[in-house]
Protein backbone atom coordinates (compact mmCIF):
# COMPACT_ATOMS: atom_id res chain seq x y z
CA UNK A 1 0.00 0.00 0.00
CA UNK A 2 1.10 3.34 -0.89
CA UNK A 3 1.81 5.84 1.92
CA UNK A 4 3.03 9.25 2.05
CA UNK A 5 4.44 10.49 5.61
CA UNK A 6 5.83 13.70 6.51
CA UNK A 7 8.92 13.26 8.11
CA UNK A 8 11.40 15.23 9.59
CA UNK A 9 9.16 17.98 7.57
CA UNK A 10 9.82 16.26 4.34
CA UNK A 11 7.34 14.68 2.57
CA UNK A 12 7.82 10.48 2.07
CA UNK A 13 6.18 8.09 0.00
CA UNK A 14 7.05 4.65 0.28
CA UNK A 15 5.00 1.60 -0.81
CA UNK A 16 4.79 -0.41 2.16
CA UNK A 17 3.03 -3.91 4.08
CA UNK A 18 0.09 -2.99 6.58
CA UNK A 19 1.58 -5.13 9.14
CA UNK A 20 4.60 -2.85 8.72
CA UNK A 21 5.01 -1.05 12.07
CA UNK A 22 6.43 2.57 11.95
CA UNK A 23 9.90 1.66 14.09
CA UNK A 24 10.48 -0.51 11.02
CA UNK A 25 9.22 2.09 8.57
CA UNK A 26 11.73 4.53 9.81
CA UNK A 27 14.88 2.27 11.01
CA UNK A 28 14.57 -0.11 7.65
CA UNK A 29 12.48 1.82 5.02
CA UNK A 30 14.01 5.11 5.65
CA UNK A 31 17.42 4.33 7.52
CA UNK A 32 16.88 6.66 10.04
CA UNK A 33 18.45 4.38 13.14
CA UNK A 34 17.64 6.90 15.40
CA UNK A 35 14.61 5.89 16.59
CA UNK A 36 15.43 2.96 18.63
CA UNK A 37 13.73 -0.40 19.04
CA UNK A 38 13.78 -2.34 22.35
CA UNK A 39 11.30 -3.98 24.32
CA UNK A 40 8.78 -4.46 21.21
CA UNK A 41 6.16 -4.69 23.99
CA UNK A 42 5.12 -0.68 24.58
CA UNK A 43 7.19 -0.74 27.51
CA UNK A 44 10.40 0.92 27.17
CA UNK A 45 10.07 4.13 25.47
CA UNK A 46 12.88 3.66 22.98
CA UNK A 47 10.66 3.48 19.91
CA UNK A 48 9.02 7.46 20.81
CA UNK A 49 8.71 9.78 17.92
CA UNK A 50 6.21 12.27 17.58
CA UNK A 51 3.25 11.98 15.21
CA UNK A 52 1.45 15.11 14.34
CA UNK A 53 3.10 16.68 17.16
CA UNK A 54 1.93 13.62 20.09
CA UNK A 55 4.72 11.39 21.17
CA UNK A 56 3.26 7.64 20.96
CA UNK A 57 5.43 4.37 20.86
CA UNK A 58 6.34 3.81 17.08
CA UNK A 59 6.56 0.23 17.72
CA UNK A 60 3.12 0.24 18.57
CA UNK A 61 2.17 1.61 16.01
CA UNK A 62 1.27 1.06 11.62
CA UNK A 63 3.18 2.38 9.63
CA UNK A 64 -0.32 2.88 7.31
CA UNK A 65 -1.87 4.44 10.05
CA UNK A 66 1.13 7.34 9.86
CA UNK A 67 -0.43 7.91 6.21
CA UNK A 68 -0.85 11.68 5.84
CA UNK A 69 0.65 11.92 9.43
CA UNK A 70 3.93 14.34 10.45
CA UNK A 71 5.97 12.17 11.91
CA UNK A 72 9.12 13.75 13.69
CA UNK A 73 12.64 11.61 14.87
CA UNK A 74 15.17 11.99 16.67
CA UNK A 75 17.15 12.97 13.59
CA UNK A 76 15.20 16.19 12.82
CA UNK A 77 15.64 17.44 16.26
CA UNK A 78 18.70 19.66 15.14
CA UNK A 79 18.95 22.94 13.18
CA UNK A 80 21.77 22.18 11.10
CA UNK A 81 24.83 22.14 13.51
CA UNK A 82 22.74 23.97 16.38
CA UNK A 83 21.71 21.22 18.82
CA UNK A 84 18.01 21.43 20.31
CA UNK A 85 17.96 22.85 23.84
CA UNK A 86 17.10 19.70 24.99
CA UNK A 87 20.09 17.82 22.78
CA UNK A 88 22.37 20.27 24.76
CA UNK A 89 20.98 19.80 27.89
CA UNK A 90 21.14 15.94 27.93
CA UNK A 91 25.20 16.35 26.88
CA UNK A 92 26.27 19.24 29.47
CA UNK A 93 24.19 17.33 32.70
CA UNK A 94 24.95 14.09 31.57
CA UNK A 95 21.65 12.97 30.57
CA UNK A 96 22.81 9.46 29.04
CA UNK A 97 25.19 6.99 29.47
CA UNK A 98 25.03 4.45 26.55
CA UNK A 99 22.44 6.32 24.86
CA UNK A 100 19.92 3.56 24.24
CA UNK A 101 17.00 5.59 25.65
CA UNK A 102 17.75 8.93 24.71
CA UNK A 103 16.08 9.39 21.32
CA UNK A 104 12.81 8.56 23.05
CA UNK A 105 13.91 10.72 26.14
CA UNK A 106 14.78 13.56 23.97
CA UNK A 107 11.33 13.45 21.96
CA UNK A 108 8.92 13.35 24.71
CA UNK A 109 11.14 16.28 26.99
CA UNK A 110 10.56 18.36 23.49
CA UNK A 111 7.29 17.36 23.52
CA UNK A 112 7.05 18.70 27.09
CA UNK A 113 8.44 21.97 26.71
CA UNK A 114 6.17 22.90 23.77
CA UNK A 115 3.58 22.25 25.92
CA UNK A 116 5.16 23.18 29.02
CA UNK A 117 8.13 25.21 28.97
CA UNK A 118 8.91 25.29 32.75
CA UNK A 119 8.01 22.31 33.92
CA UNK A 120 8.58 21.15 37.55
CA UNK A 121 11.01 17.67 38.58
CA UNK A 122 7.66 16.50 39.33
CA UNK A 123 6.45 16.96 35.96
CA UNK A 124 9.21 15.76 34.02
CA UNK A 125 9.25 12.54 35.85
CA UNK A 126 5.77 12.06 34.77
CA UNK A 127 5.99 12.76 31.32
CA UNK A 128 9.00 10.35 30.94
CA UNK A 129 7.42 7.78 33.16
CA UNK A 130 6.61 5.43 30.65
CA UNK A 131 10.29 5.39 29.19
CA UNK A 132 12.87 3.17 31.09
CA UNK A 133 16.33 4.08 31.39
CA UNK A 134 18.92 1.02 32.90
CA UNK A 135 21.97 3.50 32.91
CA UNK A 136 21.42 6.91 34.45
CA UNK A 137 18.86 6.34 37.29
CA UNK A 138 17.06 9.57 36.14
CA UNK A 139 18.38 12.00 37.84
CA UNK A 140 20.52 13.27 35.23
CA UNK A 141 17.63 13.48 32.77
CA UNK A 142 15.10 15.73 35.12
CA UNK A 143 18.63 17.96 35.24
CA UNK A 144 19.08 18.09 31.70
CA UNK A 145 15.57 18.90 30.91
CA UNK A 146 15.67 21.61 33.72
CA UNK A 147 18.67 22.75 32.28
CA UNK A 148 16.63 23.01 28.91
CA UNK A 149 13.93 24.39 30.18
CA UNK A 150 16.04 27.65 31.86
CA UNK A 151 17.93 27.72 28.79
CA UNK A 152 15.03 28.51 26.19
CA UNK A 153 14.03 30.59 29.06
CA UNK A 154 17.31 32.94 28.89
CA UNK A 155 17.13 32.63 24.64
CA UNK A 156 13.88 34.54 25.22
CA UNK A 157 13.98 36.56 27.11
CA UNK A 158 17.68 38.02 25.80
CA UNK A 159 16.99 40.75 23.42
CA UNK B 1 11.33 -9.22 16.40
CA UNK B 2 7.24 -9.70 16.48
CA UNK B 3 5.56 -9.50 13.34
CA UNK B 4 1.55 -9.27 12.66
CA UNK B 5 0.54 -11.79 10.23
CA UNK B 6 -1.02 -10.15 7.34
CA UNK B 7 -4.16 -8.52 7.07
CA UNK B 8 -5.55 -6.16 4.84
CA UNK B 9 -5.64 -2.41 5.90
CA UNK B 10 -8.88 0.15 5.43
CA UNK B 11 -9.40 3.60 6.89
CA UNK B 12 -13.11 4.62 7.50
CA UNK B 13 -13.77 8.78 7.36
CA UNK B 14 -17.17 7.58 8.98
CA UNK B 15 -19.15 5.52 11.29
CA UNK B 16 -21.02 4.75 8.58
CA UNK B 17 -17.96 4.02 6.37
CA UNK B 18 -16.68 1.67 8.89
CA UNK B 19 -19.98 0.09 9.29
CA UNK B 20 -19.87 -0.80 5.25
CA UNK B 21 -16.17 -1.96 5.70
CA UNK B 22 -16.70 -4.08 8.33
CA UNK B 23 -19.95 -6.13 6.70
CA UNK B 24 -17.82 -5.75 3.23
CA UNK B 25 -14.62 -7.77 5.14
CA UNK B 26 -17.14 -10.40 7.25
CA UNK B 27 -16.58 -11.84 10.54
CA UNK B 28 -12.45 -11.97 10.32
CA UNK B 29 -12.18 -7.90 10.03
CA UNK B 30 -11.36 -6.12 13.33
CA UNK B 31 -11.49 -2.25 14.16
CA UNK B 32 -8.63 -0.61 15.13
CA UNK B 33 -8.65 2.58 17.48
CA UNK B 34 -5.73 3.24 19.16
CA UNK B 35 -4.03 -0.27 18.95
CA UNK B 36 -2.38 -0.46 21.88
CA UNK B 37 -4.02 -3.82 23.29
CA UNK B 38 -4.90 -4.93 18.98
CA UNK B 39 -1.54 -4.33 18.09
CA UNK B 40 0.50 -6.59 20.79
CA UNK B 41 -1.92 -9.34 20.63
CA UNK B 42 -1.27 -9.29 16.66
CA UNK B 43 2.28 -9.09 17.13
CA UNK B 44 1.93 -12.55 19.29
CA UNK B 45 -0.62 -13.74 16.78
CA UNK B 46 -3.07 -13.56 19.45
CA UNK B 47 -5.29 -11.73 17.04
CA UNK B 48 -4.98 -12.44 12.78
CA UNK B 49 -7.66 -10.46 11.69
CA UNK B 50 -8.19 -10.47 7.82
CA UNK B 51 -8.32 -6.82 7.87
CA UNK B 52 -8.53 -4.13 9.62
CA UNK B 53 -10.55 -0.92 9.34
CA UNK B 54 -9.18 2.06 11.00
CA UNK B 55 -11.23 4.51 13.12
CA UNK B 56 -8.53 7.25 14.24
CA UNK B 57 -10.06 9.35 11.75
CA UNK B 58 -13.59 9.11 13.24
CA UNK B 59 -13.92 13.07 14.52
CA UNK B 60 -17.24 12.38 15.27
CA UNK B 61 -16.56 10.03 17.67
CA UNK B 62 -13.53 12.35 20.24
CA UNK B 63 -15.93 14.54 21.81
CA UNK B 64 -16.46 15.18 25.42
CA UNK B 65 -19.44 17.10 25.96
CA UNK B 66 -22.42 17.77 28.29
CA UNK B 67 -25.78 16.49 27.20
CA UNK B 68 -28.93 17.50 29.14
CA UNK B 69 -28.73 15.50 32.61
CA UNK B 70 -25.68 13.23 31.40
CA UNK B 71 -22.29 13.64 29.92
CA UNK B 72 -21.08 11.55 26.60
CA UNK B 73 -17.46 10.54 26.02
CA UNK B 74 -16.90 9.38 22.50
CA UNK B 75 -15.02 5.95 21.63
CA UNK B 76 -12.31 7.88 20.26
CA UNK B 77 -12.17 10.05 23.59
CA UNK B 78 -7.61 9.56 23.62
CA UNK B 79 -7.14 8.28 27.67
CA UNK B 80 -5.06 11.62 27.73
CA UNK B 81 -7.88 13.75 26.71
CA UNK B 82 -10.18 12.04 29.72
CA UNK B 83 -7.30 12.90 31.73
CA UNK B 84 -6.96 16.43 30.90
CA UNK B 85 -10.99 17.10 30.23
CA UNK B 86 -12.49 19.71 33.11
CA UNK B 87 -15.94 17.85 32.50
CA UNK B 88 -15.12 14.49 33.86
CA UNK B 89 -12.78 16.15 36.53
CA UNK B 90 -15.64 18.46 37.57
CA UNK B 91 -18.77 15.81 37.51
CA UNK B 92 -16.94 12.38 38.20
CA UNK B 93 -13.34 12.52 39.69
CA UNK B 94 -13.60 8.89 39.65
CA UNK B 95 -12.72 9.33 36.15
CA UNK B 96 -9.47 11.71 36.37
CA UNK B 97 -8.52 9.49 39.24
CA UNK B 98 -8.40 6.35 36.99
CA UNK B 99 -6.71 7.70 33.93
CA UNK B 100 -3.84 8.85 35.76
CA UNK B 101 -3.03 5.46 36.90
CA UNK B 102 -3.87 3.80 33.54
CA UNK B 103 -0.39 2.50 31.68
CA UNK B 104 2.12 5.62 31.04
CA UNK B 105 1.41 9.19 29.53
CA UNK B 106 2.66 7.92 26.00
CA UNK B 107 0.51 5.36 25.65
CA UNK B 108 -2.68 7.23 26.69
CA UNK B 109 -1.83 9.86 23.76
CA UNK B 110 -2.87 6.65 22.00
CA UNK B 111 -5.71 4.31 23.90
CA UNK B 112 -8.66 5.52 23.68
CA UNK B 113 -11.94 4.51 26.06
CA UNK B 114 -13.41 2.66 23.07
CA UNK B 115 -10.90 0.34 22.80
CA UNK B 116 -10.52 0.06 26.61
CA UNK B 117 -13.95 -1.11 26.83
CA UNK B 118 -14.34 -3.25 23.92
CA UNK B 119 -10.68 -5.07 25.02
CA UNK B 120 -12.57 -6.24 28.45
CA UNK B 121 -9.40 -7.13 29.63
CA UNK B 122 -9.87 -8.38 33.16
CA UNK B 123 -7.63 -6.02 34.37
CA UNK B 124 -8.66 -2.88 32.75
CA UNK B 125 -9.51 0.19 34.96
CA UNK B 126 -12.30 2.46 32.97
CA UNK B 127 -14.68 -0.57 33.06
CA UNK B 128 -14.57 -0.35 37.01
CA UNK B 129 -14.88 3.47 37.08
CA UNK B 130 -17.63 3.17 34.40
CA UNK B 131 -19.55 1.21 36.21
CA UNK B 132 -19.02 1.85 39.21
CA UNK B 133 -20.73 5.25 37.51
CA UNK B 134 -23.56 3.60 35.80
CA UNK B 135 -22.73 4.39 32.76
CA UNK B 136 -24.32 3.08 29.68
CA UNK B 137 -22.64 2.88 25.90
CA UNK B 138 -24.22 3.25 22.87
CA UNK B 139 -23.64 0.44 19.97
CA UNK B 140 -24.14 0.89 16.48
CA UNK B 141 -24.63 -0.97 13.52
CA UNK B 142 -25.98 -0.76 10.46
CA UNK B 143 -29.44 -1.22 11.58
CA UNK B 144 -29.41 1.62 14.00
CA UNK B 145 -28.38 2.28 17.70
CA UNK B 146 -29.37 0.78 21.02
CA UNK B 147 -28.20 1.11 24.29
CA UNK B 148 -26.69 -0.96 27.02
CA UNK B 149 -25.77 -0.78 30.46
CA UNK B 150 -21.92 -0.79 31.09
CA UNK B 151 -22.95 -3.43 33.73
CA UNK B 152 -24.56 -5.82 31.07
CA UNK B 153 -21.80 -5.05 28.52
CA UNK B 154 -18.63 -7.07 29.84
CA UNK B 155 -19.81 -10.86 28.72
CA UNK B 156 -17.01 -12.51 30.33
CA UNK B 157 -12.99 -11.69 30.07
CA UNK B 158 -12.30 -9.97 26.21
CA UNK B 159 -16.01 -10.58 25.49
CA UNK B 160 -18.47 -7.77 25.28
CA UNK B 161 -21.81 -6.75 23.89
CA UNK B 162 -20.34 -5.83 20.77
CA UNK B 163 -21.09 -7.89 18.13
CA UNK B 164 -18.97 -8.25 14.56
CA UNK B 165 -20.31 -5.57 12.65
CA UNK B 166 -20.97 -2.76 15.27
CA UNK B 167 -19.43 -0.05 16.89
CA UNK B 168 -19.38 1.58 19.77
CA UNK B 169 -19.91 5.14 19.93
CA UNK B 170 -20.41 6.60 22.80
CA UNK B 171 -20.70 6.46 26.72
CA UNK B 172 -22.58 7.88 28.37
CA UNK B 173 -22.90 8.78 32.16
CA UNK B 174 -25.45 10.41 34.33
CA UNK B 175 -24.82 13.57 36.31
CA UNK B 176 -26.46 13.12 39.44
CA UNK B 177 -25.74 16.12 41.99
CA UNK B 178 -24.12 15.72 45.08
CA UNK B 179 -22.81 12.64 44.56
CA UNK B 180 -18.80 12.02 44.72
CA UNK B 181 -16.80 9.33 42.91
CA UNK B 182 -12.76 8.26 43.73
CA UNK B 183 -10.74 5.73 42.27
CA UNK B 184 -7.63 4.08 43.81
CA UNK B 185 -5.01 0.91 42.31
CA UNK B 186 -2.05 -0.17 43.76
CA UNK B 187 0.24 -1.33 41.17
CA UNK B 188 4.02 -2.82 41.16
CA UNK B 189 5.50 -0.18 39.10
CA UNK B 190 4.89 2.92 37.54
CA UNK B 191 2.57 2.47 34.35
CA UNK B 192 1.68 -1.45 34.68
CA UNK B 193 -1.48 -2.95 35.47
CA UNK B 194 -3.70 -3.22 38.56
CA UNK B 195 -2.25 -5.69 41.10
CA UNK B 196 -6.00 -4.64 42.62
CA UNK B 197 -8.07 -1.28 41.85
CA UNK B 198 -11.55 -0.20 43.24
CA UNK B 199 -13.46 2.85 42.78
CA UNK B 200 -16.60 4.20 44.42
CA UNK B 201 -19.22 6.27 43.66
CA UNK B 202 -21.45 7.53 46.58
CA UNK B 203 -24.86 9.86 46.89
CA UNK B 204 -25.71 10.76 50.98
CA UNK B 205 -28.50 12.44 52.14
CA UNK B 206 -27.42 13.86 55.56
CA UNK B 207 -25.11 11.34 57.14
CA UNK B 208 -26.66 8.48 55.20
CA UNK B 209 -25.85 6.75 52.40
CA UNK B 210 -28.43 7.32 49.43
CA UNK B 211 -26.91 5.14 47.17
CA UNK B 212 -23.23 3.36 46.10
CA UNK B 213 -21.58 2.15 43.43
CA UNK B 214 -18.30 0.05 43.72
CA UNK B 215 -16.21 -0.84 40.76
CA UNK B 216 -13.36 -3.58 41.01
CA UNK B 217 -10.88 -4.70 38.24
CA UNK B 218 -8.09 -6.75 38.50
CA UNK B 219 -9.61 -9.48 41.13
CA UNK B 220 -12.50 -11.77 39.28
CA UNK B 221 -15.81 -9.31 39.92
CA UNK B 222 -18.20 -9.96 37.23
CA UNK B 223 -18.93 -6.86 35.32
CA UNK B 224 -16.52 -5.05 37.24
CA UNK B 225 -18.74 -4.38 40.30
CA UNK B 226 -19.15 -5.04 43.91
CA UNK B 227 -23.17 -5.70 44.76
CA UNK B 228 -22.86 -7.30 47.74
CA UNK B 229 -21.05 -4.47 49.26
CA UNK B 230 -22.91 -2.10 47.52
CA UNK B 231 -26.22 -3.51 49.28
CA UNK B 232 -24.66 -3.75 52.20
CA UNK B 233 -23.90 0.02 52.39
CA UNK B 234 -27.09 1.51 50.54
CA UNK B 235 -29.59 2.98 53.32
CA UNK B 236 -27.24 2.52 56.21
CA UNK B 237 -24.64 5.24 57.96
CA UNK B 238 -21.72 6.67 55.76
CA UNK B 239 -19.05 6.28 58.65
CA UNK B 240 -15.95 4.56 57.91
CA UNK B 241 -16.62 1.82 60.00
CA UNK B 242 -19.79 0.64 57.63
CA UNK B 243 -16.66 1.31 54.49
CA UNK B 244 -14.61 -0.88 56.37
CA UNK B 245 -17.23 -3.46 56.52
CA UNK B 246 -18.17 -2.52 52.74
CA UNK B 247 -14.62 -3.27 51.95
CA UNK B 248 -14.69 -6.62 54.01
CA UNK B 249 -17.77 -7.81 52.16
CA UNK B 250 -16.29 -6.94 48.61
CA UNK B 251 -13.09 -8.90 49.65
CA UNK B 252 -15.07 -11.96 50.50
CA UNK B 253 -17.12 -11.83 46.95
CA UNK B 254 -14.88 -11.29 44.28
CA UNK B 255 -12.71 -14.12 43.39
CA UNK B 256 -8.73 -12.89 42.48
CA UNK B 257 -6.20 -15.13 41.15
CA UNK B 258 -2.83 -16.12 41.91
CA UNK B 259 -0.10 -14.42 39.40
CA UNK B 260 3.22 -12.88 39.65
CA UNK B 261 1.42 -9.80 40.80
CA UNK B 262 0.19 -11.57 44.00
CA UNK B 263 -1.46 -14.25 45.87
CA UNK B 264 -5.32 -14.59 46.81
CA UNK B 265 -5.11 -13.39 49.98
CA UNK B 266 -3.01 -10.52 49.03
CA UNK B 267 -5.33 -9.21 46.67
CA UNK B 268 -8.29 -9.10 48.88
CA UNK B 269 -6.73 -7.44 51.20
CA UNK B 270 -5.72 -4.96 48.67
CA UNK B 271 -9.73 -5.01 47.56
CA UNK B 272 -10.63 -4.40 51.44
CA UNK B 273 -8.55 -1.57 51.98
CA UNK B 274 -9.18 0.60 48.61
CA UNK B 275 -13.10 -0.32 48.95
CA UNK B 276 -12.74 1.45 52.24
CA UNK B 277 -10.46 3.90 50.94
CA UNK B 278 -12.02 5.12 48.41
CA UNK B 279 -15.79 5.18 49.97
CA UNK B 280 -13.91 7.39 52.35
CA UNK B 281 -12.58 9.81 49.43
CA UNK B 282 -15.93 9.75 47.61
CA UNK B 283 -17.60 10.56 51.01
CA UNK B 284 -15.72 13.52 51.95
CA UNK B 285 -16.20 14.74 48.16
CA UNK B 286 -19.42 14.42 48.06
CA UNK B 287 -19.19 16.81 51.23
CA UNK B 288 -17.36 19.20 49.34
CA UNK B 289 -14.63 18.49 51.73
CA UNK B 290 -11.66 17.16 48.92
C1 LIG C 1 2.16 -0.87 28.25
C2 LIG C 1 0.67 -0.80 28.42
C3 LIG C 1 0.13 -0.63 29.70
C4 LIG C 1 -1.24 -0.56 29.88
N1 LIG C 1 -1.71 -0.39 31.15
C5 LIG C 1 -3.06 -0.29 31.34
C6 LIG C 1 -3.60 -0.10 32.65
O1 LIG C 1 -2.88 0.03 33.63
N2 LIG C 1 -4.94 -0.04 32.78
C7 LIG C 1 -5.78 -0.14 31.71
O2 LIG C 1 -6.98 -0.07 31.90
N3 LIG C 1 -5.31 -0.31 30.47
C8 LIG C 1 -3.97 -0.38 30.25
N4 LIG C 1 -3.48 -0.57 28.99
C9 LIG C 1 -4.42 -0.71 27.86
C10 LIG C 1 -4.66 0.63 27.20
O3 LIG C 1 -5.54 1.36 27.99
C11 LIG C 1 -5.21 0.42 25.79
O4 LIG C 1 -5.07 1.60 25.11
C12 LIG C 1 -6.66 -0.01 25.74
O5 LIG C 1 -6.88 -1.23 26.39
C13 LIG C 1 -7.14 -0.28 24.34
O6 LIG C 1 -7.49 0.90 23.71
P1 LIG C 1 -7.12 1.08 22.19
O7 LIG C 1 -7.83 2.30 21.73
O8 LIG C 1 -5.67 1.05 22.02
O9 LIG C 1 -7.84 -0.19 21.52
P2 LIG C 1 -7.40 -1.13 20.31
O10 LIG C 1 -6.17 -1.86 20.64
O11 LIG C 1 -7.43 -0.36 19.05
O12 LIG C 1 -8.64 -2.12 20.29
C14 LIG C 1 -8.88 -3.05 21.33
C15 LIG C 1 -10.06 -3.94 20.94
O13 LIG C 1 -11.27 -3.19 20.91
C16 LIG C 1 -11.86 -3.18 19.61
N5 LIG C 1 -12.36 -1.82 19.43
C17 LIG C 1 -11.66 -0.66 19.59
N6 LIG C 1 -12.47 0.41 19.45
C18 LIG C 1 -13.71 -0.07 19.18
C19 LIG C 1 -14.99 0.54 18.96
N7 LIG C 1 -15.15 1.88 18.99
N8 LIG C 1 -16.04 -0.25 18.72
C20 LIG C 1 -15.89 -1.61 18.69
N9 LIG C 1 -14.72 -2.24 18.91
C21 LIG C 1 -13.64 -1.49 19.17
C22 LIG C 1 -10.78 -3.62 18.67
O14 LIG C 1 -11.31 -4.28 17.55
C23 LIG C 1 -9.95 -4.55 19.55
O15 LIG C 1 -10.54 -5.81 19.58
C24 LIG C 1 -2.11 -0.65 28.77
C25 LIG C 1 -1.59 -0.82 27.49
C26 LIG C 1 -0.22 -0.89 27.31
C27 LIG C 1 0.32 -1.06 25.94
S1 LIG D 1 10.30 -0.78 21.55
FE1 LIG D 1 8.51 0.43 21.61
S2 LIG D 1 8.14 0.67 23.71
FE2 LIG D 1 9.91 -0.62 23.69
S1 LIG E 1 21.37 5.96 28.91
FE1 LIG E 1 21.48 3.82 28.87
S2 LIG E 1 19.39 3.28 28.96
FE2 LIG E 1 19.32 5.38 29.32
Amino acid sequence: MQITVTVNGAPTTRDVEPRLLLTHFLRDELRLTGTHWGCDTTNCGACVVRLDGVPVKSCTVLAVMADGAAVDTVEGLAHGAELDPVQEGFVTCHGLQCGFCTPGMLMTTRALLDREPDPSPATIREAISGQICRCTGYENIVRSVRWAAEKQHTAEVAP
Amino acid sequence: MQVPAQFAYEKAATVDEALALLARHGPESLVIAGGHSLLPMMKLRLAEPSTLVDINGLAELAHIRVAGDEVRFGALVRHAALLASPVAREHFPILTDAERVIADPIVRNRGTVGGSLCQADPSEDLSAAFSALRASVVIRSAGGERVVPVREFHRGPYETAVEHGELLVEVRVPIRPGIGSAYLKVERRAGDWAVASAGAVISLEGDTVRDVGIGLSAVGAPHFVAPEAEDALRGGPATDEAFAAAGRVAAEHCSPSADQRGPVDYKRHLVSELVTRTLRQATARARGED
